[in-house]
């Protein structure tokens, strides 16, 4: 460097975000006494246009040399202003930033302590960058080939998308075929469209793509790697069913004895041992449930193997791993529907013919159990029924969210309802939220089709019957609160509307992506406003209702992002990775291979003819082990230099 | 007025710098007590720093990582464990209570663990009181 360091300090108000809690002036006021600091100020956002401009300008005007700027979390700006220092001629490492939203106004109630921590966290970044040194960012080529995860309609989405650019997608689905949720439900509102005729074409195009390499009934295992190279391991689950062999024919689940209930009927039907899991399924390959295979239970039957012309059923099949290298990866796990037994006084699985919107979709379907006759358990006609909302949303005993889509099929049933059966309908609903293009006059138009409004959450489902009219109903109870009196409407079949909650495992999910979830449990999203798609881990995208509650446009939309975001990295193709590797002083190195052994990535060779321990720059991915372990202290690590850290600590410790 | 402990908290830049982000972003309340310091990976946490900073203030001095088996850098989160385990010797031979020193894992995904983690500590160290230095 030569020349004697120059700093210079920004404090971020971010609105008031920090500066509500924070004393933005007094901060400043304290920076511009600390040591090599020549300029201070505050700005209400610095990373907005206007805030770049005055750091150009002062590194400028003022011959700074280093930056410090106190804002939010170094995973939101750092880049930014990395970028603001190069174009103001900086080395972008000349930078460094104090954590004072995330780390410190976030999260302190007092206005005081906030200010002193927040001093303590300029004071550490001033001492720190100090110390700074230029390096130059590295990049290495980014790997083209995509990993999807979950293969309902954002992974479908997705995956045809990057794949038509013809690009390697892996799409890996748990179930044994792909259709998500999607493929269960009967029409789609406002525009009433089936939602298989819509999805199963794509289903198709999934099945067939030359670029997309699709894996179900197959699971992530393992996951190593960073932005632009990640190594995946997957594991296929044995299906018993030989995939190369098999025709698809069906005729080892019609002569299979033995059934189970079906998951794609919600658990309204039945399906084989051996089973397709529906007639559209892709792949159209079956697989053996090992829990209702009289083969797995008693060693007995074999009735599918026999049947199987091709000899595809393969008993002695085992789990597979797969390892595969992807560059970047889109999570489109989807969501679950939750139990609502839980609500005692809803009756659900206590009472017959108490529903969820789920089991619903199925009994309304005509691929469903019933042909799409909607009965009762009895086989007969509902003379009327009852559509409940915001069972466990917007409540603050389950979930305190809004799950967006259940006024809209509430709609859409009481509308198929008064199509096939001509019932009464009662819709019980705390607010109608008809919010996107079409919705508001889908529900005009089913007001206008008959349908009872009542606007007030439901107390009890019962059937206690009080009068001669109850006998035999179920009675919902409720408070009508535009009369502000009580109902008791008695109906023959209630459909509750559960809350949409993120799926069962999806704190293992994002421990194995090393992503973040929101308060509601769902994925969380690097920015809620102006990143809704990508997360806080480079390279991993998220779309469709894992990042939360969503309609199935908002799903394809969200999908569509991702994958451009996707393709714009593999059109770029290569990726900038930190310039903070390890380096070895040959001078001060002893010979002693500690470090050739610990390293985890093969990195530290040792040259046998200069009797010294040597940095292959490549491999190195700084994780600094090395350098904490080098007795002769002849490591460091660039960005994190003994010097540097130990500059922040004295000065995190005023 | 009560003692107010200061405690350094090293976070790897992976999991737990992030974890104790999602914490700000969920807007949870934790004392002020705890001043972070990034590091790329806890294996890169010197002893050395951890007495440093005890020496030049600090009551008390947080490690967090990646959970073992998720390390970013494969098993460099094993390294950590070996080297606090004997750096515990050292803090006893020091005289310097080994509950001052904690070695702990927060995820991307735990910031409620993280503020759980500095509520513990932070009540702990209360309780020890300031440490002596002669």
């Amino acid at each position: 460097m030569g020349s004697e360091p120059r700093i210079g300090v920004y404090i971020c108000h971010c609105g008031s975000n920090i500066a509500g809690t924070v004393d933005v002036k007094e901060v400043a006021e304290f920076a511009r006494g600390l040591d090599a600091v020549v300029m201070t100020r505050d700005y209400i956002f610095i990373c907005s246009d206007p805030g770049q401009e005055i750091i150009r300008n002062d590194v400028r005007d003022f011959g700074l040399n280093r930056v410090v700027v106190a804002a939010c979390s170094p995973q939101m700006h750092e880049l930014t202003f990395r970028r603001v220092c190069q174009e103001a001629g900086l080395n972008p490492y000349l930078f460094e930033m104090a954590n004072i939203r995330e780390h410190c106004s976030w999260v302190t109630k007092d206005k005081e302590k906030a200010t002193e921590k927040a001093k303590a966290l300029v004071s550490a970044a001033v001492k720190r960058v100090y110390y700074h040194q230029p390096l130059v960012a590295r990049e290495v080529p980014f790997n083209p080939n995509t990993l999807i995860v979950g293969g309902g309609i954002s992974g479908i989405q997705a995956g045809l998308e990057i794949a038509d650019s013809e690009h390697k997608v892996y799409l890996v689905e748990r179930t044994p075929s792909i259709g998500g949720h999607m493929i269960q439900f009967d029409k789609t509102f406002p525009t009433l469209d089936c939602s298989a005729c819509i999805l199963t074409p794509k289903m198709t195009q999934v099945g067939s793509h030359p670029h997309i390499e699709l894996m179900t009934y197959s699971e992530v295992e393992e996951i190593s790697g960073f932005i632009g190279n990640f190594k995946i391991k997957i594991r296929k689950k044995a299906r018993y069913v030989d995939e190369d062999k098999c025709n698809g024919c069906g005729l080892c689940q019609e002569k299979c004895p033995w059934e189970a209930d079906s998951e794609f009927d919600a658990g309204m039907g039945k399906r084989k041992a051996i089973y397709i899991p529906f007639e559209q399924a892709v792949p159209n390959i079956p697989v053996i449930d090992r829990e209702h295979c009289a083969y797995f239970l008693k060693g007995t039957c074999l009735a599918c193997e026999k049947v199987c012309e091709t000899k595809a059923i393969d008993f002695e099949q085992e789990d597979k791993l797969v390892e595969v290298e992807v560059g970047s990866i889109i999570l489109a796990t989807g969501f679950n529907l939750w139990d609502p037994t839980p609500i005692y006084q809803y009756g659900y699985k206590r009472l017959d013919n108490v529903i969820t919107s789920l089991e619903f979709e199925r009994l309304v379907n005509s691929s469903g159990p019933t042909g799409g006759n909607i009965v009762l358990k009895d086989g007969s006609t509902p003379q009327s029924m009852a559509i409940v909302h915001c069972v466990g949303s917007r409540d603050k005993n389950y979930h305190e969210y809004c799950s967006r889509v259940c006024c809209m099929y509430a709609l859409k049933y009481a509308h198929l309802i008064k199509e096939k059966t001509n019932a009464e309908v009662y819709q019980f609903y705390i607010d109608m939220r008809c919010f996107g293009k079409g919705y508001e006059e889908f529900y005009e138009r089913v007001s206008g089709e008959g349908v009872n409004f009542i606007r007030g959450k439901v107390g009890e489902i019962t059937d206690r019957a009080i009068n001669e009219e109850e006998k035999g109903k179920l009675v919902v109870v409720a408070e009508d609160t535009l009369l502000g009196s009580m109902i008791r409407a008695p109906v023959d079949m209630v459909i509750l509307c559960p809350a949409m909650e993120p799926q069962p495992d999806a704190e293992a999910v994002t421990q194995l992506f090393n992503i973040s979830r929101s308060a509601d449990g769902f994925f969380l999203e690097k920015h809620p406003k102006l990143d809704p798609v990508a997360t806080t881990t480079d390279g991993i995208f998220i779309a469709g209702c894992c990042q939360g509650a969503k309609d199935i446009p908002d799903s394809v939309a969200q999908a569509s992002a991702a994958a451009a975001r996707v393709l714009a990295m593999i059109s770029k193709g290569r990726v900038e990775i930190e310039a903070a590797t390890a380096v070895i002083d040959e001078e001060l190195c002893s010979g002693c291979q500690i470090c050739n052994l610990l390293c985890p990535y093969s990195a530290i060779s040792f040259d046998e003819k200069k009797k010294v321990s040597k940095v292959n720059d490549a491999l190195c991915k700084g994780c600094g082990a090395c350098v904490a372990a080098c007795p002769s202290e002849a490591i460091s690590s660039k960005h994190f230099t003994t010097e540097q850290i130990l500059a922040e600590i004295e000065g995190i410790l005023i | 007025m009560s003692f107010e402990p200061k405690i350094v908290a090293f976070l790897c830049d992976w999991c737990s710098y992030r974890g104790a982000d999602l914490a700000g972003t969920s807007r949870m309340k934790y004392p002020p007590n705890v001043r972070p310091i990034r590091v790329m990976c806890s294996s890169r946490v010197e002893p050395t720093f951890i007495l440093k900073a005890l020496q030049a203030g600090a009551d008390g001095v947080l490690v967090l990582g990646c959970h073992p088996g998720d390390c970013h850098y494969t098993d460099a989160n094993y390294k950590t464990i070996r080297r606090m385990a004997i750096l515990e010797k050292l803090l006893e031979q020091l005289g310097i209570e080994k509950e001052r020193v904690r070695l702990d894992w927060v995820s991307a995904s735990e910031g409620n663990k993280f503020v759980s983690i500095v509520n513990d500590i932070t009540a702990k160290l209360k309780e020890l009181g300031p440490l002596a230095r002669s």
